[in-house]
Parts: structure tokens; sequence; C-alpha cells
């Protein structure tokens, strides 16, 4: 069966070639991802099987780095790093330094 | 240590393995007809990798040539076109040396 994210040579649209400056949020996802692989936290193929199995209704709705925000998160709770009680608890109490 | 098992100018097709999980097979290729170019070297596996092992003993990766004609029915391009990819050798059924093919 075809993947979600398999998509080589099924129809689509023109390519967007213009690129756009990564706003803050996804250099510090690309940040978080990088420490985390060097750490050894996870591997590059665990990150890979993690996002190519996100919910279809959140790898479809999100971007980019939203889906690796969603993949760091499931993997954290996955290697017992954060527990998602934890995760949320952190989400309600707002931003850092708020 | 996995041997490599195929050689360059061998006629091979890709396995339509069921897997789930992380492959680097992508689905337009599988049950396709090739040959193969070169062998990259051995790498760890990463279908077992994904899953935390470690992917070892590394396993024989290929460099494969298919036709574009053989790979898209509306093709419009040269018949001389081809395309390289890299395959692992689990998802390789060899068909022979490639003499009188």
């Amino acid at each position: 069966m075809r993947a979600m994210h398999d998509l080589g040579g099924l129809p689509a649209g023109p390519i967007e070639r213009e690129g756009h400056d990564p706003s803050l949020a996804e250099r510090r996802v690309d940040a978080l991802m990088s420490l985390l692989m060097a750490r050894g936290v996870f591997n590059v193929d665990e990150m890979r099987r993690t996002i190519e199995a996100l919910p279809r209704e959140i790898y479809e709705r999100h971007d980019y780095y939203e889906r690796w925000l969603h993949t760091i998160e499931r993997l954290l709770v996955e290697k017992g790093v954060l527990t998602r009680a934890e995760i949320e608890a952190r989400l309600a109490a707002g931003p850092a330094g708020a | 240590m996995t041997e490599p098992g195929l050689r360059p100018g061998m006629r091979v097709r890709v396995r339509e393995r069921p897997v789930e999980g992380h492959v680097r097979t992508p689905f337009y290729i599988r049950g396709r007809l090739g040959r193969v170019e070169r062998l990259h070297g051995r790498f760890p596996d990463p279908e077992r990798r994904a899953y935390g092992g470690s992917g070892l003993p590394p396993v024989p990766l290929y460099l494969v040539r298919f036709r574009q004609a053989d790979l898209w029915p509306d093709y419009a391009g040269g018949a001389a076109d081809s395309l390289l990819i890299d395959l692992y050798e689990h998802w390789l059924e060899p068909l022979g040396d490639g003499h009188g093919a």
C-alpha cells in the first residue's frame, strides 16, 4: 500500500519554487530536532518512521516544521523523556517568560 | 556482514514487500524491472533503525537503473532516458546476469 507521504509519480500541481525566510519558531524546531538527534535521543530513521505514521488529518493539516514538532513530541513520549501529561501541563502554563 | 549478492549488469525486479513502517523504496518503483549499475557499499538497515535497532549487520545498497518509459505510461521523453535510484538488496529479486536480455 502506498503510504501518505509517498507521492512520487502522482498527479500534482505546479511546484512552488520561491523560498521563504524561516520563522523564529521554525528555526527553534529545526534546532531542537538537530540537538535531539546529536544527543542520540532518537535517530533519523525513527524520526521518518514517526512522521510517516502521523494521523492523516495531522499530516495534511500541518506544514513541514509543524509535522516535525508533532514528531518530536511523539518520540519524546515514546522514549520516556517526557510524558504526555507533562507536555499538556507545560502548554497550559503558557509561554515561557510570560 | 552481509556479502553483496548482486553484480553490476544484473537484471532485477523490485520486490513488492507488504511492509509497514519506514522504508526507503518508493511506491512507484516497486515491481519494476531494472539493472544493477553498481554497489554503493553496506549500510545499517534503516527499516530496523526506524524501530530503535542498530540496523546491523549492514546491508548492501545498490544504484539501480530503470528505463523512464518503463516507469511512466505516458512518458514523453527519449527512449534512452533512465532513472537511477538507490535500493537495498532485500528489495531486489535477481533475474539473471543480463546476457541475452
